[in-house]
């Protein structure tokens, strides 16, 4: 049996063509064994006119099939069109809003939320203060070790939700890194990042993979993979896993890790699995264990 | 628009040691930012910052010459050991320091639930880039300035600075974050170590230098971070600073390696509303302070005055780098 644990699905963080992102959606609703699924555009603000539309239909195919839809705030609202989107988002939302800045917190206070991995939370204090708002759980940032992790579920007693699947956010900054890799713009980007459905490669000078570009985003070059952690985490009191969805899969990812919750298959079957649905992509883990995130430590 | 600016900008300087704070204060500094000698602030470096008993004198010197000492407690406490950074905020203050500069949500409502009457500012590290985030700091915790992320453009900063009731603060000069601050993990996935929990963004100790086939090569931990060709200045191996492969082809994709010079954008950012101006290098050297110091007072004291702001050989102060205006300039983005 799981346990009780849940699987949930992140929003997609990559800019996908409507029609891709409604069949990835509607797939995910009949198939995927997840229980929440998280929608919404969390990188940038000018990708959200030519969704919008697919992400009410996709919000109820999901809930229809009996999965718990959160939407996903922008983590870098900055620009007065973002700080509107942000408003309409919170107003508009039947459910669940995961704020992913503080700028969302402050509008989300007093009903219950959620706390997105792009919110700095590495330590009691924030953790308290961010609950007596109304948050009901957090996923945390994705640098914070197992250890301290534990230390805030202790500490705190708040749900947790912790990403082991997909590529680990890195940064983000005001300038569209997709634009201006073909000297372009961020106002002129001519939506470069629908070219990467999986994030740009970016290698350094010596050819060995250092991170992924996804427009104002900068992501890990493989992908983090926590499966050979879940149990400590559960022990721990992590309740939700988060697989974030990639250019690969996802029915099948989402699969494999069900069948590692239910004790179905080991972490080592699962990589192996893993590696065959993703082919070539480098696991990581080394943040989990307190170390430098691009390491893959164990296994 | 002049009934915006009614007196001259602030000048907020860096102090890495004492002397660099004497030189400072004499240069013309209205405030200067120190921080304490370990992992609570975010400038951690060797040979850097203050003991307590140092921050003691260098107070009284400071307010001896009319200048407000701002102490950065600017690293996000780990979980379990908040007592270090809770001891920093008390110690700051206790000390006589004349704000503290706060990143953390949870370490600045401590600050404003036991010292109600201290005055607290939010770091550019907590990223808060825009009126909701930072009418939740100081509703919750009574911040009373906001140093801003370097996302934002002058416009932008003249709404940001209507649309809220706290003072702004923006840095105008030296090392330049690409990426938003406190919201960068890149240190951390390449070195284990980052700015928000260690005070550190590419740690010396990971860095290595080797001469490859006629080429010098500049590493951080295992990431190959530039490659130079014979004659070609080598920089330090700051992550987003460095040549990659993308498209088939090398550049300096997120950033090339320059600093931030906003000298020009003076006047708007007065006029904008902005209180303070920030001038980065805390791990500079004391000449390289002295001089920034003075080139950039004399700016603001043209600004208050109306006239325009000085020309300087910026190659100089920035030590033959390259300069750029950054994002206040909406084509950087």
């Amino acid at each position: 049996m799981s346990g009780g644990a849940r699987l949930s699905l992140g929003p997609v963080l990559h800019y996908w063509e409507p029609e891709r992102l409604r069949d990835f959606y509607l797939r995910i609703a009949d198939e995927a064994p997840v229980e929440i699924v998280h929608l919404g555009e969390v990188v940038c603000a000018k990708r959200l006119p030519f969704l919008g539309g697919v992400l009410a239909e996709a919000a109820e195919r999901l809930r229809a099939a009996g999965k718990e839809v959160v939407f996903s705030s922008l983590a870098l609202p900055g620009e007065p069109r973002d700080l509107a989107v942000l408003r309409d988002l919170v107003d508009a939302a039947e459910g669940l809003v995961e704020a992913n800045d503080f700028g969302a917190v402050r509008l989300l206070r007093g009903r219950p939320h959620t706390l997105g991995p792009y919110l700095n939370i590495y330590n009691e204090g924030t953790l308290s203060v961010l609950r007596e708002g109304g948050a009901v759980r957090f996923c945390p940032p994705p640098e914070l070790p197992g250890s301290a992790v534990a230390r805030l579920i202790a500490g705190v007693g708040i749900a947790c939700e912790l990403q082991i699947f997909g590529r680990i956010p890195l940064a983000l900054s005001a300038r569209c890194y997709h634009a201006r890799s073909r000297g372009r713009r961020k106002d002129n980007c001519q939506y470069a990042c629908g070219e990467d459905a999986d994030g740009m490669a970016v290698d350094t000078l010596d050819g060995q993979a250092f991170v992924a570009v996804n427009g104002i985003q900068t992501l890990s070059a493989g992908y983090l993979e926590l499966s050979a952690a879940v149990a400590a985490a559960r022990a721990a009191g992590v309740g939700i896993f988060r697989l974030v969805p990639q250019a690969v899969d996802m029915v099948a990812v989402a699969g494999l890790y069900r069948d590692l919750l239910d004790d179905r298959i080991a972490p080592a079957e699962l990589r192996a699995r893993l590696a065959e649905t993703a082919p070539g992509v480098a696991f990581l883990d080394g943040y989990w264990y307190g170390r430098a995130g691009m390491l893959r430590v164990a296994g | 628009m002049s009934a915006r600016m009614p007196e001259r900008l602030e000048l907020v300087c860096p102090a890495g040691t004492p002397a660099a704070l004497r030189v400072a204060v004499r240069a013309g500094a209205d405030s200067v930012y120190v921080g304490f000698r370990d992992e609570t602030n975010a400038r951690n470096f060797p040979g850097l910052n203050f003991s307590r008993e140092e921050l003691a004198e260098a107070v009284a010197f400071a307010h001896r010459h009319g200048v407000r000492v701002f102490v950065a407690v600017n690293t996000f406490p780990r979980a379990g050991e908040q007592e270090l950074w809770h001891r920093a905020v008390d110690d700051a203050l206790a000390l006589g320091a004349d704000a503290l500069i706060l990143a953390d949500l949870g370490l600045a409502c401590y600050a404003r639930r036991r010292h109600p009457e201290a005055r607290l500012h939010l770091s550019v590290q907590a990223s808060a880039a825009n009126p909701e985030a930072i009418a939740l700091f100081r509703e919750l915790a009574g911040i009373r300035r906001v140093v801003l992320p370097r996302v934002l453009t002058v416009g932008e900063i003249r709404a940001l600075t209507e649309a809220i009731d706290v003072e702004t603060e923006v840095f105008v000069l030296g090392g330049l974050c690409v990426m938003a601050e406190g919201r960068c993990l890149l240190s951390s996935y390449v070195t284990g170590r980052s700015p928000n929990m260690n005070g550190v963004c590419s740690p010396a100790e990971d860095v290595r230098y080797a001469e490859e086939e006629g080429m010098l090569v500049t590493r951080l931990g295992p990431v190959t971070v530039n490659r130079f060709g014979p004659g070609e200045p080598a920089g330090y191996p700051t992550l987003c600073k460095g040549r990659f492969l993308a498209c088939g082809r090398a550049s300096y994709l997120f950033e090339e390696p320059v600093s931030l010079s906003a000298l020009e954008v003076l006047p708007a950012l007065a006029r904008a509303g902005v209180r303070a101006v920030k001038i980065e290098g805390r791990q500079r050297g004391r000449a390289y302070i002295e001089k920034v110091i003075r080139t950039v007072r004399a700016a603001a004291e043209a600004v208050a005055a109306g006239r325009p702001v000085p020309a300087v050989d910026l190659h100089e102060l920035t030590e033959g780098g390259r300069e750029t205006v950054g994002a206040y300039d909406k084509r950087w983005r």
